[in-house]
């Protein structure tokens, strides 16, 4: 059962010695009584304070891993409904479901695609990382999953109902902590018996939400940590319902039987590759900690990983591009220079312009730590002494060097000042205030 | 033991507001699909975009479908309708734009007139974002179109007195333009309330982000707006949500540009349209009542999900 704030102190230190990151051993206490920091943040902490805590220090959504190395997947540690209340910590992991009845070419090509498939967004590298492989019996089982891991390294999910079948598969498998699928009311014990011998996670499965929590409370009486939930939903509507229902539980009411990262197939809920794309999204927005799709065609995950980054990114942290040059329309050496700052929402706007503009420039995206142009500039960080050495060594006169550079509008009054900083022969120009402004603007450039 | 569903306990409602003759958006007493705590007695309405003038410079994707009509709204709106099945049509005025075409507020009321007449599904018309500009040629359509209930917008801060009178003259819609601000949103709301448009005349356009291009911001922005109307109770919010899904969506790099261009990222033409069905798909989930679409297969895909989220089954015990 939660523990209240005044409870936590009392089994601390009470040293308020600060190696935490909070002021006091009160704070820190009303902060893991509100799941939103780690006991281990506390380098005094007893024993027996730690076993008396450990259930109401965890965060409301468990934490699993599934598989090793590069490709292992993260989720759970979420503690809020809502993202601007805080963050989504673990970006849901996107996978493929491979069986035993698919073509060998097509398993191959799947397998090539988990090696290989990667998007480059605002400087993350955004792939699918889970492959849920699914046979008749233990022995393909094992085998199918020891080539899919060989092949790509993915995190593995091992599909089958008997336990000995998972047993055969995950035995095999040291070390990769795959997670076994799954452990319904039928065989609850026989897989949990399994995952505890290998140590490795496994899902329970139940179509109620009640029956769900029932075998949660199970694993939780087991003393198990690594448990993943699918609440098996056979409609849109449904796969809203109960994961928002999960995460409510867990979250506003620390209810741990349901406190766990959940799975969820929408390659088992149409036929239809482009609806299942739709129904993965809803899956991906709302909470969802593994989703498995009928295949890696890259049109189809290509949006669903952009939405995930996209839904966990930090509201409070704006997404920054990385400083630097950007081409915009193949530029040459005659080409407009353009500088502005590395806020994303920024670069998009101007540089969807320029784009659509059809008028190559160069784009000098400066650091200023994401902040929009009138931010930064207020803030002291997007001012001419800061944006003539940006320039300098940006390496924009190698590319360009005919010294005219154009500043957003909104900052027209440093145009002076820049100039100076810049030195003999520069050139600054104040463009427009509004990026819909840009295309008239840079045609205009090119005329003059 | 049995599970108790935590259930939220809803205060606010959105108002209802009618567009056309008597289509409703808003009116929701729990948050978005949230069927099992609350009602949601009118769909998402998606409207499909027309412009009036041809979009040359459109996605192939896109283009090939709307090719034969870019030069006619009026056989534009009605394939959108008759074809596609459009729930009502946004007619985008870019002729006005002043960095464009540049014609005049007469002529665009013209071509609003004639493509209001050849359709039987609501009309939305919409400016190019230019105030002044906007001003002059909505303040024009709500005159010329005295009887008809067109939503027009964007209507923004600096323009609000031109256009929300005109709007109160000739019983309109607003569509209230802010940009992606919670504060801002209820601020334009609350001048327009003082002016004296009626609250349930009013929609909110809190900016449309795309799929890798803000979406996280407008979603954010969106939560929390339907946090203030539903669960703080907040009159000024209480208003439906207008998505501009269409423009952003399709001028997002990854929707349009060709495979041998990005050889990783698959066929262009799944792409777009799942960009903007994603997209739209994304925004339904966090509060949008009334979304601007482009393709029909995204309208296709975002009308089975409405479906889809309205299937629920699951037994619940309410705590």
């Amino acid at each position: 059962m939660a523990l209240s704030g005044l409870q936590i102190f009392k089994l601390l230190a009470k040293t308020n010695c600060k190696e935490c990151g909070f002021p006091t051993c009160m704070a820190f206490a009303m902060q893991l009584a509100a799941g939103k920091a780690e006991l281990d943040k506390c380098p005094y902490v007893s024993d027996e304070a730690k076993a008396a805590l450990g259930e109401a220090s965890a965060p409301p959504v468990r934490k699993v891993t599934i598989g090793a190395g590069d490709l292992a997947v993260t989720v759970g540690e979420e503690t809020v409904m809502y993202r601007h209340e805080k963050r989504f910590e673990n970006m849901p992991g996107i996978g493929v479901l491979i069986t035993d009845e698919m073509e060998e070419a097509a398993v191959a090509s799947l397998i090539g695609q988990l090696k290989e498939q990667q998007f480059n967004y605002v400087g993350r590298t955004l792939r699918p990382r889970v492959a849920a492989v699914k046979a008749s019996d233990g022995a393909t089982l094992a085998a199918l999953a020891a080539k899919v891991d060989t092949g790509s390294g993915a995190a593995l999910v091992l599909m089958h109902e008997d336990a000995g079948a998972l047993k055969t598969a995950a035995g095999a498998l040291k070390g990769k902590k795959p997670l076994l699928y799954a452990a319904s009311e039928e065989n609850f014990d026989a897989v949990a018996a399994v995952a505890r011998e290998l140590d490795v996670p496994f899902a329970i499965k139940a179509s109620s939400l009640d029956k769900l929590a029932e075998l949660g409370q199970k694993a939780l009486d087991g003393d198990f940590k690594e448990v993943v939930l699918d609440p098996a939903s056979s409609s849109l509507g449904d796969v809203l319902l109960d994961q928002t229902i999960i995460r409510r539980a867990a979250i506003k009411k620390t209810f741990r039987a349901l406190g766990f990262p959940t799975i969820g197939f929408p390659c088992q809920m149409t036929d239809d590759r482009m609806l299942e794309a739709v129904y993965a999204a809803v899956f991906v927005a709302k909470y969802a900690g593994i989703v498995i799709l009928s295949d890696l065609e890259p049109a189809r995950t290509l949006p669903l990983l952009y939405l995930g980054q996209n839904i966990y990114t930090d509201p409070q942290k704006p997404m920054q591009m990385e400083e630097g040059v950007y081409p915009v329309n193949e530029p040459g050496p005659e080409a407009p220079i353009l500088v502005t700052t590395n806020f994303s929402l920024t670069y998009f706007t101007v540089s969807s312009e320029v784009e659509a503009s059809k008028v190559p420039a160069w784009l000098c995206i400066m650091d200023v730590e994401g902040q929009s142009v009138l931010t930064a500039w207020a803030a002291g960080k997007f001012v001419a002494d800061a944006i003539a050495p940006f320039l300098k060594k940006s390496g924009i006169e190698e590319k360009a060097p005919h010294k005219k550079v154009v500043i957003p509008g909104y900052v027209a009054q440093i145009s002076g000042e820049l100039e100076e900083e810049l030195g003999e022969g520069w050139q600054v120009q104040v463009g427009v205030r509004e990026a819909a402004d840009i295309p008239k603007f840079l045609r205009q450039w090119t005329a003059a | 033991m049995s599970f108790e569903s935590p259930i939220e306990q809803i205060k606010g409602k959105i108002r209802e507001v009618v567009i056309g003759e008597a289509t409703k958006i808003g009116g929701e007493s729990t948050y978005p699909f949230h069927l099992w705590e609350g009602d949601m007695p009118n769909l998402p309405v998606i409207a499909l975009e027309v412009y009036d003038e041809p979009q040359r410079e459109w996605p192939e994707t896109v283009r090939k479908v709307y090719g034969d009509v870019m030069d006619d709204p009026v056989a534009w709106a009605k394939k959108c309708q008759d074809e596609f099945g459009a729930d009502a049509i946004a007619l985008k005025l870019g002729s006005t734009d002043p960095n464009g075409s540049d014609a005049s507020a007469e002529a665009a009321a013209e071509t609003v007139k004639k493509v209001n007449s050849a359709i039987d599904i609501p009309l939305i018309v919409y400016g190019t974002g230019s105030p002044e500009k906007d001003t002059e040629v909505l303040k024009k359509i709500a005159e010329s179109l005295a009887d008809a209930n067109i939503p027009i917008g964007p209507v923004e801060e600096s323009n609000h007195r031109q256009i929300g009178a005109a709007a109160m003259g000739y019983k309109k819609p607003v569509i209230a333009f802010t940009s992606m601000d919670v504060n801002l949103a209820k601020q334009l709301n609350v001048l327009l309330t003082q002016l004296g448009v009626p609250e349930d005349k009013i929609i909110i356009d809190p900016t449309t982000g795309a799929l890798g291009y803000g979406l996280d911001y407008c979603y954010s922005i969106m939560e929390r707006d339907r946090l203030a109307a539903l669960a703080q109770n907040d009159g000024k919010m209480q208003m439906p949500i207008f998505n501009n899904v269409a423009p952003e969506a399709w001028k997002a790099k990854e929707a349009k540009v060709s495979e041998e261009e990005e050889p990783t990222f698959g066929d262009v033409g799944t792409r777009g349209i799942l960009w903007e069905a994603v997209t739209a798909t994304s925004l339904l989930l966090c509060g949008s009542d009334l979304l601007v679409m482009r393709h029909p297969e995204a309208v296709k895909l975002v009308r089975q999900a409405i479906e889809g989220l309205q299937e629920q089954a699951k037994e619940i015990i309410a705590s």
